[in-house]
């Protein structure tokens, strides 16, 4: 009888111990805008959960290793439509949750994390690439896993430098983006020791970007626009708006190759990307999402992932404890690209390489060869901590 | 042609005013294989050779040295004799799975050389032999199953029904069980060897990689890539007992052979964690230090132990080193050079010679145990990843 006691009272420990208390659930938001941007190449064209669908992984690869540790994790996704206010939205998904991934236009961003600022929710820079988020308008509540124009810039740049295609012909867009695209271009000409030779804008008139007559035109029009420059050895396009680029490649008046915002690309991921263990995550969004893989999937993966290290390694789901934990020095993610990713200290972006892909294969990974630095050479790409005007408050 | 550019690129200092761009890096790809590793060994490189103070060891001139005094002695036939009475009788077999020309390159312990390169199925990785000698399983992660190859006539015989993409594998100590590490679904699938069924699956964390089993048999430990834990598996339940937090991307488990701690390798964390395996805890940490090298270049993933279980060795992946490990103390003594992304290592039985396996230099390195040296580099196919050594 006693030893029946004793058997039930130890098992009875043993199942309470197992099962321990209810898990702690972790609310994740996902602010995004409705609708997708139209694109020149029908491939290119972004799914409507594109983002969204990389932080669904996540929390799924989260749940799993939270089965382990008693932690759940969800995701409230809220898209803002055209004339809906971003920081109504944003308030009303920090109710339940501590955590937002963020894919806004730089403005937007800005008033969301100022109005978020009191309550404590971190917020993740999932889509933009404007350097003033990480500069002058930094903030203390954003983390950014996006990279930005400058890291994109300087990772194609060094590999053009390094190939020897130091003199470049610059075609820029006439939209803003492309503009600061183009000005991330000049100055990592600088810094590498590049020469761009020329300088041409193409102008957006406006117009359809699929036609029934098709490239018929643009055979025509893309030789004309290229003929007559200096001696170049690539073409560099800044082309955010998706205006040009595109019709560049194979359509330049001298053979040249084309980079930028066409041809060799620099990204933050892509579907093609399959080195150092990736293979298996790419397997298991397309299983998950019915599609493949795209950069701005990834920076929210990565972002969802961090709050998963984070919460398992402090054993917490404590917003201000796990915030703490990330913006610390013993912080780091493991996200499929050969090393671990930390975060600048001085302006919380997340320090990553970058790839240079060509639509089907991954051509290389920057930084290059020969681009030293005496924290990380990580930090060869971008505006580095003695040029950062960020003051995180 | 390749391993006398690999010489060269070991052996050469970098020179920045090269006039030709650089050899492309990373000729290789699959897992692991970074475009940079290649930059790292030659800046490292070139950082020590220009300090006097620490010198890598002349590698590449070892190599030289090796051939030299072989076609030496086949010159010398009486030589020859002599050498070859001279060696000791024990030669051992041993299987490399080369992970990106899907072969499996056969290396005799006493010429060391390449005595014969079976071709096996879709990237092959884990790599061991059965209990009994006879056989060579091969997990071939691309086609979703492990290859069985036969020891006599070195030729694949028959496949087990893994879950998809195996990777790594433990088995009992009967070799009547086998476990492997299914990366692709976040299972362990449990087969029977000797029926060539599959008895079960246990599910574990993203990623699962890493496998060992206690001296007992009554632990088995997998290690989730993307969780970051070890869990510890009764064999006898098929449950999960307990779960380990570890560094980043934990790859490989070893146990000490009197079953008082197992490590556990992180590949991206940097570090060897030191877990006591009744209290489920983590008790120490192995860190690693190399100068003229980045944190981010240190990756360990293969652990070997002597059976003594005085000295661990660690493979520190695109650091290109293997640490020798103190295994009480849990301090590194030495770093010994091998050759680029050294992945995984089996001892010959008689523990004289420890062989790795260098991903981007598609060789294996052959360190003397006892006077921890490397003494060989051997050319394998492309990427070679697993060995196994016979029993």
């Amino acid at each position: 009888m006693i030893r029946w006691l004793v058997g039930l009272i130890g098992w009875s420990l043993a199942a309470t111990s197992a099962l321990a208390a209810d898990p702690v659930t972790i609310g994740v938001g996902y602010l995004g805008i409705a609708g997708t941007r139209s694109t020149l190449s029908l491939v290119e064209q972004p799914a409507e959960n594109d983002g969204v669908a990389g932080a669904r992984l996540a929390i799924e690869d989260n749940n799993t290793t939270g089965k382990f540790t008693g932690q759940r994790f969800t995701l409230e996704e809220r898209r803002i439509r055209e004339g809906e206010d971003a920081v109504q939205a944003a308030t009303a998904l920090a109710e339940k949750n501590g955590f937002i991934i963020a894919d806004l236009p730089a403005d937007a961003l800005l008033k969301v994390a100022d109005a978020l600022r009191e309550r404590g929710t971190l917020l993740f820079n999932a889509g933009a690439i404007d350097e003033r988020l990480r500069e002058a308008d930094c903030r203390a509540n954003v983390i950014h896993t996006a990279p930005t124009r400058a890291m994109l810039a300087d990772a194609l740049g060094q590999y053009l430098v390094w190939k020897k295609w130091s003199r470049w012909l610059l075609v820029v867009g006439s939209h803003d983006e492309d503009k600061l695209f183009a000005d991330a271009l000049r100055r990592t000409a600088t810094r590498f020791g590049a020469k761009i030779v020329q300088e041409r804008t193409f102008e957006d008139k406006g117009g359809a970007r699929r036609t029934d007559s098709g490239v018929t035109q643009i055979q025509r029009q893309m030789p004309v626009f290229t003929q007559q420059a200096p001696a170049y050895d690539v073409l560099v396009a800044a082309d955010e708006s998706e205006v040009f680029g595109a019709y560049l490649p194979y359509r330049t008046w001298d053979p040249r190759p084309v980079a930028g915002s066409a041809g060799l690309v620099p990204r933050s991921w892509d579907a093609s990307q399959d080195q150092w263990g990736a293979i298996q995550m790419q397997n298991r969004f397309i299983k998950l999402n019915a599609r493949r893989m795209t950069a701005l999937d990834m920076q929210a993966w990565t972002a969802v992932r961090m709050i998963g290290e984070a919460t398992s390694r402090t054993n917490s789901g404590d917003v201000k404890k796990v915030t703490d934990f990330i913006k610390g020095p013993d912080f780091s993610v493991a996200a499929f690209k050969g090393t671990r990713l930390t975060l600048r200290d001085w302006n919380l972006q997340l320090r990553q390489p970058i790839l240079l892909v060509d639509g089907r294969m991954v051509v290389s990974v920057s930084p290059q060869e020969g681009f030293l630095h005496q924290v990380s050479e990580l930090d060869t790409l971008g505006y580095d901590r003695p040029e950062s005007k960020c003051k995180l408050k | 042609m390749q391993a006398e550019m690999s010489d060269v690129m070991r052996s050469s200092p970098r020179r920045d005013d090269a006039a030709l761009p650089p050899p492309p890096a990373g000729e290789g790809w699959g897992e692991g294989v970074s475009t940079r590793d290649n930059t790292q060994e030659k800046r490292a490189l070139s950082r020590i050779a220009s300090s006097d103070a620490i010198r890598p060891p002349p590698q590449a001139g070892e190599v030289k040295t090796a051939r030299g005094q072989m076609s030496r002695m086949l010159r010398a036939p009486l030589l020859l004799a002599l050498a070859l009475a001279a060696t000791p009788a024990h030669a051992f077999i041993a299987y490399v799975s080369n992970e990106k020309s899907n072969t499996v390159s056969v290396i005799d312990t006493d010429s060391w050389t390449v005595t014969k390169t079976i071709k096996v199925g879709q990237r092959p990785r884990g790599i061991d032999f059965t209990r009994d000698g006879k056989f060579v399983m091969v997990a071939v992660g691309d086609d979703d199953t492990i290859q069985v190859i036969d020891a006599k006539t070195q030729s694949v015989v028959d496949s087990l029904p893994s879950g998809p993409d195996p990777e790594l594998f433990a088995q009992d100590a009967a070799g009547k069980i086998l476990y492997v590490a299914n990366e692709n679904d976040n299972t362990v699938t449990v087969i029977d060897l000797e029926k060539r069924a599959r008895l079960g699956d246990i599910q574990v964390g993203v990623e699962p990689e890493g496998m060992t089993i206690s001296p007992d048999g009554k632990t088995l430990i997998n290690t989730s890539e993307t969780t970051n834990m070890a869990h510890f598996i009764d064999t006898s339940s098929r449950q999960i007992v307990a779960n380990v937090l570890v560094d980043a991307r934990p790859r490989f488990a070893e146990f000490k052979h009197d079953s008082s701690e197992v490590w556990v390798s992180s590949e991206i964390g940097g570090t060897v964690s030191v877990i006591d395996p009744k209290k489920h805890e983590v008790i120490g940490k192995v860190t690693f230090e190399i100068p003229g090298l980045r944190k981010e270049a240190i990756q360990p993933v293969g652990i070997g132990m002597t059976k003594d279980d005085k000295t661990a060795f660690v493979a520190l992946g695109p650091a290109n080193r293997i640490a020798v490990v103190d295994v009480a103390s849990r301090k590194v003594t030495k770093y010994l050079l091998v050759g680029q992304r050294v992945w995984h290592m089996a001892f010959t039985p008689d523990e004289k010679y420890l062989l790795t396996t260098n991903g981007v230099s598609n060789d294996v390195s052959v360190i003397d145990v006892a006077a921890q040296k490397v003494i060989k580099t051997i050319q394998v196919g492309e990427l070679p990843w697993g060995i196994t050594i016979a029993p």
